[in-house]
């Protein structure tokens, strides 16, 4: 029972994270109907981001891991000396990350999607996997090819609870975060009048343009918000498991896509719940059976998704007009 | 019957032709580094062409296609270990040894591949566009998972010890016997059935094409020729990882078809020679190397979307809504004029139904 409750813990803090991610695709493809594959990378330079913002306002902790190495950043960059770590000190290094992954998502929307928006589907989709080659071997050559240690930005420790089973703070962290993320994403899209317009945007391009909305700036707003939350569980999923290298964001992307879709493409209740439901999937799976399936779990759920239930748990069926 | 003698004659032309080049290579009277990138660029147009005969043709969007590439590679060298070898031994472990061994081995792997492509286009073929894309890279996916659990054939390490044939005969006549397959195919009736499906599927339904039947065939046939093009890489330098089919792979064969054009049989090679010589070309450079590639590919897509030799006005299927155009009068001259008709049909009120979210859903 104790193992149960300790592999549920950890595939909700998991999923919590392919929440995160899926939430980007659900809202780019909402928008453009495309499937946004450079997404996963942009989770990755996230990481990155946190990693050297970590190093560049000087975590303690921080420099005993091969800084100055990359000849990136100096030492105590911002600060100037060596702060404790806290939990400010990861929220200001998410913040700052998710600040500069919006403006990466908008640059990569504004010079590779925008110019093929007039062409086919089949082009943007191209255009996206030319994005996400790009970041990845981008990211090998700024970033080095070898794994970082992201350093602990706060001290983990483990908390006893009932049955035996312990959760370790940083995933409890971690699901405070991506909860109170989703809540604020909840309430730009469904309080705010930016939120409105992306909401009509997504239901007709055409209409919310002739309404008088600039498409043009909620199609960057969706890109800038997906890409923050990307961002954001890059720097979560580094607090976790502090092993980042340049080719992360690929399996972890699919995996989000897969939740994206299980959810039902284009909802954003839906890519939660199937955030959740593929990070606890994926946990037990490998908690109770072969590890070697872990990254098999999500293509085998995607594959019986798409054939019995298409739409996805919470999307609505369409049917096909001639 | 004259057609039948002239084919044939030409057939025996190119056999021989073949057969004469395989002695000036290995003779080594060209330094075996250019041999080598001959080869693997024979080794691409198969993998490409085939890839093309699906996309391309039938303009269903796969890229899973290294998966099938794997089934075809491992299941050859499983064949080729245990009783290839045995058997060309039996018959002499001269030239008509290996022959009959090779032909064999690459029988099985396009067997096993087309046999792959079978179980996954049957359910994933219904549906289209962006789903049927990552549900074929899911497969492909969860074959290289697959291969990492088979002992047998070395699991995670890698599968060594299988027979090295370096043959220029032997490549190139895989890959020309794949060029004129598709060649074949698309210029008889099942293959302007698979065009109609590209074009527009619901007309080539009304018309009364089997459209599900026909787009497992030729997904089938394709993966059996990328298992073709497998096997030959998995005799080329005796070694086997199921890493080198992971989906980078697929991508890669992807950009040759991309590059040269979908629907381009003449662009699909050309893509591939250029994509397998380029690396080498960009050797200095290697770290750069695949920025250079995506930078290309974007450039491409901005400029010119339907490739070196594809043709414009293609892939209907995959066109965007004309509501998502920045203005009407780009859509219509940017397309032909056959596409008039529906213009008219866009302002009768169907436009509001269109750009639903789950308007591309499939079925």
């Amino acid at each position: 029972m104790s193992t149960f409750l300790q592999q549920l813990i950890n595939g909700i803090s998991l999923g919590a994270i392919y929440s995160l991610i899926a939430l980007g695709y659900t809202m780019v493809y909402g928008v453009l109907k495309l499937i946004n594959f450079a997404h996963g990378d942009v989770y990755m330079v996230g990481a990155f981001m946190g990693y050297y913002l970590a190093n560049g306002i000087g975590v303690r902790g921080a420099q005993a891991i091969g800084l100055g190495a990359d000849g990136l950043v100096a030492r105590g960059l911002l600060g100037g000396g060596v702060l404790e770590p806290s939990l400010i000190t990861a929220l200001v290094v998410m913040l700052l990350a998710m600040a500069i992954c919006a403006a990466l998502g908008v640059i990569i929307e504004r010079l590779a999607y925008r110019p093929v928006r007039k062409y086919s589907r089949l082009t943007a989709l191209i255009t996206a996997i030319g994005v996400s080659l790009l970041l990845e071997n981008g990211g090998q050559v700024v970033f080095g090819a070898e794994p970082k240690f992201f350093p602990e930005l706060f001290k983990k420790r483990n908390i006893e609870i009932v049955g035996g089973a312990s959760i370790n703070s940083a995933d409890i962290i971690v699901l405070v975060i991506a909860l109170a993320l989703m809540i604020a994403l909840q309430l730009i899209v469904y309080r705010t009048k930016t939120g409105r317009a992306m909401r009509a945007v997504s239901f007709n391009l055409q209409s919310a343009k002739l309404m008088g909305i600039n498409t043009d700036f909620i199609i960057s707003f969706t890109f800038a918000l997906g890409s923050a939350l990307a961002a954001a569980a890059g720097v979560l999923v580094a607090i976790r498991i502090p092993r980042i290298d340049p080719l992360m964001g690929i399996l972890v992307g699919l995996k989000a896509f897969v939740a994206a879709v299980l959810g039902g493409i284009g909802n954003i209740p839906g890519a939660m719940l199937g955030g959740l439901l593929i990070g606890i999937t994926e946990t037990m799976v490998v908690g109770y059976g072969n590890p070697i399936y872990r990254d098999a779990v999500a293509f085998v759920i995607l594959i019986l998704i798409l054939l019995f239930r298409p739409s996805g748990l919470l999307g609505a069926v369409a049917q096909e007009k001639v | 019957m004259s057609r039948y003698l002239r084919n044939l004659i030409i057939a025996l032309v190119v056999i021989a032709v073949l057969y004469g080049l395989n002695f000036v290579f290995a003779g080594r009277m060209i330094s075996p580094y250019f041999t080598r990138i001959l080869l693997l660029s024979g080794i691409s147009i198969t993998l490409a062409v085939s890839l093309n005969l699906i996309n391309g043709f039938t303009g269903q969007f796969s890229i899973g296609h290294a998966g099938f590439m794997a089934v075809g590679a491992y299941s050859s060298a499983y064949f080729s270990v245990t009783y290839g070898a045995r058997l060309a031994v039996a018959l002499g472990d001269g030239t008509l040894g290996w022959f009959v061994a090779l032909t064999l081995a690459t029988l099985v792997g396009a067997a096993f591949a087309a046999f792959a492509g079978l179980l996954v286009g049957v359910p994933s073929l219904r549906l289209k566009g962006d789903y049927l894309a990552i549900v074929t890279l899911g497969f492909g996916q969860i074959i290289v998972v697959f291969l990492n659990t088979i002992e047998v054939v070395g699991g995670a390490r890698g599968y060594s010890g299988i027979p090295i044939v370096k043959s220029f005969f032997w490549v190139f006549l895989v890959a020309i016997l794949t060029i004129v397959g598709v060649y074949n195919i698309v210029n008889s009736a099942f293959g302007r059935a698979l065009i109609s499906i590209r074009e527009d599927e619901l007309a080539a339904e009304a018309m009364g094409i089997n459209t599900t039947r026909y787009k497992v065939m030729a997904f089938v046939i394709s993966s059996g020729m990328a298992g073709a093009g497998g096997v030959l890489l998995a005799h080329f330098d005796g070694y086997l990882n199921p890493k080198s089919f992971e989906f980078i792979k697929s991508f890669e064969i992807l950009i040759m078809i991309i590059l040269g054009g979908l629907g381009s049989i003449v662009g699909s090679v050309l893509g591939a020679i250029l994509l397998t010589v380029l690396p080498e070309a960009l050797r200095g450079f290697a770290e750069y190397r695949m920025v250079i590639y995506s930078v290309l590919l974007i450039i491409l897509m901005i400029t010119r979307p339907q490739g070196l030799l594809g043709k414009t006005g293609s892939f209907k299927g995959w066109r965007r809504n004309r509501t998502k155009s920045r203005t009407e009068a780009e859509e219509i001259t940017a397309e032909d004029t056959r596409d008039n008709p529906s213009v008219e049909k866009a302002t009768l009120g169907e436009r509001q139904s269109d750009t639903s979210l789950g308007e591309e859903k499939p079925q």
